[in-house]
């Protein structure tokens, strides 16, 4: 199995610093931003990227996470998931301009459930897509605001993104397919 | 999970995971819009041949707030009550393309066999069968001791440490059995009190306690005392004397309530015989959790549901 | 087949010594070494195991009133396929088998058949509703000759009504066997009274419920001098109680069933109603009480309960389902394991529980005798070394509820002869109307 290294440690950190610049210019500042992660490792970019746009803003940006395994249309398709937690910051989600960050955005269902989960949970004013990785083969109509890579792939390649807090090294790294 | 028909199967990771389940569960429940799709085209058959509107509703809305389809299916006043054998039930069910079924039958064992039979291919969820087990009682009550006791850092914990004492009709309840072996897989230790004639005589290897006096496990300050319904048909059937010399015994009346522990919280699975088993003013007390029971037990069986019916089929 | 001369070539008899056994009209009419086979079809019986005709003291036959479960020629087929030559059918048919006309009709299904002798049981009470005795004495001098008499599925809880049964009983030399059950100690009872009834939340029969009805027996059969027979034992204390009477020259016979010689009470976890039976299976320190019993003398016999129940009683849960087992085709593998596998029992000794110990305890003559010669011709021949997965297909009568379905048992039937006529032959069945037709020149001839 060969692995090649597409991202390495600075590269992310520098792909969401450019992330976090580009939310503020889009949203025309932090005002109403709520950002929210998808587990696992969304959580962990989001967390990140709302410090990042709370330190060049000098506002805080309230940051939570949105567990979308409920809204899922694979269930039955894979062995039962155990759901994650869901947190949403205190103001709730009503007039916000939300932030979905994501690590990698392939076909599309994960932020469609995401995108359901959040239409039960609040009316925001608008809703963004981060991802770190868009790696092609999208099987539905969305589409990513602010991206750290593009990374054409092939369906048969994996592809890995490894972040200090969970895996203890940061990488993102695309392999051959075969398990 | 392909059934659930006892407690009794569970290990401590797999009881953990139904009630962090049901935490996520119970989150979802404060959300503006409580429904979720997750079980969108699944059918889910309440199959009750006893009455029981409380554990009935506590199905239905746990199955509905999944978006599956539900179906109650009441044995009173249908063909079951002209004689169609549970076999025949099952295979109608089956035809229907039931998902699961959640059953409530008067007879021991009927989630067995209705699982074991072959009869049907759906996952069955025991409810509450004749005095042998009513699992997602136990489930509801174990979450309800977790969150009283760790609230919002439950997530990931087991109830290590904890004393747990069941009062009452333990020789007739579904629920103390249930208990028991939940209780046990999450490293609490439970204690049995009740007139000796309502406690088992055949304990053996089981993880409990017996005690017949009511005010010594009190004194020894319990963290949890569970009180059990006493049924009518008792009264008469040389149990006990009467009900005035049983509560004197082996209610929870206000003196007993006075004398609990700060800390100690007083539970009921329902329906409550107010004066009896428990005293109005225990079962209103702020140490009471009868009415969270009510809410959690929705949580629980959300969980189990989804747990149930979410995912590749297990066989 | 119309030839009744048969040699059974090289049998092994049940003292261990080997033998020819030569059958002829009906009777063994020789045992010994090379005997003539001129006009005997001959069998070659080299290795096998041949037992006296088996006798079941205690048969549900069903008919008349449940010929969906059973029926007497059904049952009897099941009989013969498990070695049986001589059934007692139990009285509680519909209507209860509680008259003379009853029981001679009863007799008369057993001669239709062919396949086993059938001797009726009579009620003790009419309609085994516990409060009249029944035409005892009718019964005894009709053409069944009913010597034994039994309420069997309730018991005769009246303490006077079962005095005066057992006295009246002693003017033709009769016996209650009793179905020793306190009814007010097992109310909805559905399994042993354990810890494993405890964990199953099903209602228990506890042992006490046994062992208080018959010490209350032994000690009114020592008080009015009469015969007690107590069906199916299943408890240790029973087995001492019992011990205790032998001991105090009380005149009292007992029973084990095959079930309760081998299978125990945890066999419920499964909610499987298969194992569901009355009395219940007991625990493993029971199970190893009652073998000693049967070792030892204490019990005297072993009887089957066969119990044929239609599959929808018992294709549902536990406590809705009926009480009993099928046991006339598994009962000599099922004593060939737990006795003689463990060294309890020789075969000598099973030809006693089996046969000549039924018979007598049941007063009927010319049943149950030693293979010698003049005996009448009830021969059984059993492949000890033979062992199988037990399979419904194993089974010949009408119903299917057998416990042992899928467990693994020693030994097989080989052949069966019943009178002198083969019922069976190389483990199969033979049809009715030669086992018929043998039947009727036996009786032409003798």
């Amino acid at each position: 199995m060969s692995a090649r290294v597409v991202l390495q440690h600075a590269d992310i950190s520098r792909a969401l610093t450019r992330i976090a610049h580009e939310i503020l210019e889009s949203n025309r500042g932090p005002d109403d931003l709520v950002i929210l992660g998808i587990p696992t490792r969304g959580v962990v970019l989001a967390r990140r990227v709302a410090r990042l746009v709370s330190e060049i803003s000098g506002t805080g940006v309230p940051v939570g996470s949105l567990d979308v395994t409920m809204y899922r249309d694979d269930l039955s398709r894979n062995p039962t998931r155990a759901p994650s937690p869901t947190s949403i910051p205190a103001r709730g989600l009503d007039g916000a301009t939300v932030v979905l960050v994501d690590d990698v955005l392939y076909s599309g269902r994960t932020i469609r459930a995401a995108l359901d989960a959040i239409g039960d949970i609040g009316r925001p004013r608008a809703v963004r897509l981060a991802a770190l990785v868009d790696r092609g083969h999208r099987e539905l109509p969305i589409r990513p605001d602010f991206v750290g890579k593009n990374l054409p792939s092939s369906p048969s390649e994996r592809i890995f993104v490894r972040l200090e807090d969970v895996d203890g090294e940061e990488s993102v790294t695309i392999e051959q397919g075969g398990v | 999970m392909r059934h659930l028909l006892s407690t009794r199967d569970l290990s401590r990771d797999a009881a953990i995971h139904i009630l962090d389940v049901a935490e996520d569960m119970a989150d979802t429940q404060t959300r503006e819009v409580r429904k979720l799709p997750t079980l969108r085209g699944k059918t889910v058959v309440n199959l009750f041949f006893e009455d029981s509107t409380r554990t009935r509703i506590s199905f239905e809305a746990a199955a509905k707030r999944l978006s599956a389809d539900v179906i109650n299916f009441s044995a009173k006043g249908s063909s079951v009550s002209k004689g169609e054998s549970l076999k025949d039930t099952a295979q109608t069910l089956e035809e229907m393309g039931a998902d699961a079924v959640v059953i409530r039958h008067g007879a021991s064992g009927a989630p067995h066999t209705l699982a074991a039979s072959g009869w049907i291919d759906a996952g069955i969820v025991n409810a509450g069968d004749g005095t042998h087990e009513h699992p997602t009682q136990a489930l509801l009550d174990a979450f309800t001791i977790r969150r009283c006791l760790h609230g919002s850092a439950s997530r990931g914990r087991a109830l290590d440490g904890v004393t747990v004492a069941i009062v009452g009709d333990i020789l007739h309840s579904r629920v103390a059995r249930s208990n028991v072996w939940l209780l046990s897989a999450l490293g609490a230790r439970t204690v049995f009190v009740g007139p000796p004639t309502l406690v088992p005589n055949h304990l053996e290897g089981w993880p409990a306690e017996v005690s017949f006096d009511l005010d010594a496990t009190l004194a020894t300050g319990p963290d949890v005392v569970m009180m059990l319904r006493i049924q009518s048909e008792r009264m008469n059937d040389a149990f006990f004397p009467n009900p005035r010399e049983y509560s004197r015994r082996w209610g929870l009346d206000d003196e007993r309530l006075a004398r609990l522990g700060p800390d100690t919280i007083v539970m009921h699975p329902g329906p409550m015989n107010r004066g009896l088993e428990i005293s109005s003013r225990a079962a209103d007390s702020p140490r009471s959790t009868v009415r969270e029971q009510v809410a959690n037990g929705v949580s629980a069986r959300m969980a189990v549901l989804y747990l149930l019916l979410s995912g590749e089929r297990e066989d | 087949m119309s030839n009744s001369s048969f040699l059974l070539s090289g049998a092994t008899l049940p003292d261990g010594s080997t033998a020819d056994i030569a059958i002829a009209d009906g009777f063994v009419v020789g045992v010994g070494d090379g005997l003539d086979s001129v006009d005997a079809i001959v069998i070659d019986a080299a290795g096998l195991q041949a037992l006296p005709g088996l006798v079941d003291l205690h048969t549900h036959l069903r008919e008349p009133g449940y010929e969906d479960s059973e029926t007497v020629l059904t049952g009897t087929r099941a009989a013969a396929a498990g070695g049986f030559t001589t059934v007692f059918a139990m009285a509680n048919t519909s209507p209860v088998a509680d008259t003379a006309g009853l029981v001679e009709q009863e007799l008369a299904l057993g001669e239709a058949s062919g396949y086993a002798t059938v001797q009726p049981i009579g009620a003790v009470t009419t309609g085994l509703a516990g409060e009249r005795l029944a035409e005892l004495g009718a019964m005894a001098s009709s053409r069944a000759r009913v010597r034994l008499f039994s309420d069997d599925g309730f018991c005769v809880s009246d303490p006077l009504l079962m005095r005066r049964a057992l006295e009246y009983v002693k003017a033709f030399d009769g016996a209650i066997a009793q179905h020793a059950q306190e009814p007010r100690l097992t109310v909805g009872a559905q399994m042993n009274e354990g810890e494993v009834s405890t964990r199953l939340g099903l209602a228990g029969w506890p042992a006490v419920a046994e062992e208080a009805i018959i010490a209350r027996d032994v000690l009114l059969t020592e008080h009015v001098g009469s015969r007690l027979h107590v069906c199916h034992v299943s408890t240790a204390g029973s087995v001492e109680i019992i011990r205790w009477a032998k001991a105090r020259g009380i005149a009292v016979t007992a029973e084990v069933t095959p079930h309760h010689l081998l299978l125990t009470d945890d066999l419920a976890e499964s909610y499987d109603a298969r194992f569901k039976v009355n009395p219940p299976l007991r625990s493993a320190e029971d199970v190893a009480a009652v073998r000693e019993g049967l070792a030892d003398g204490t019990i005297d016999i072993v009887a089957t309960d066969h119990a044929p129940h239609p599959d929808q009683h018992k294709d549902c849960a536990w406590p809705e389902a009926a009480n009993g087992m099928v046991g006339l085709e598994s009962a000599l593998s099922v004593v060939h394991s737990a006795m003689v596998e463990t060294g309890l029992l020789d075969w000598a000794d099973v030809a006693r529980v089996l046969s000549s110990a039924p018979a007598r305890i049941g007063r009927l003559d010319g049943v149950g005798a030693p293979i010698t010669v003049g005996s009448r011709a009830d021969v059984v021949l059993y492949d000890t070394t033979a062992s199988r997965t037990f399979d419904v297909d194993d089974l010949a009568g009408k119903s299917a509820n057998s416990p042992y379905v899928g467990r693994q048992l020693p030994g097989r039937v080989v052949a069966t002869f019943h009178r002198g006529v083969p019922t069976v032959l190389d483990g199969a069945l033979r049809p009715h109307d030669e086992v018929l037709a043998g039947q009727r020149a036996v009786v032409g001839r003798g």
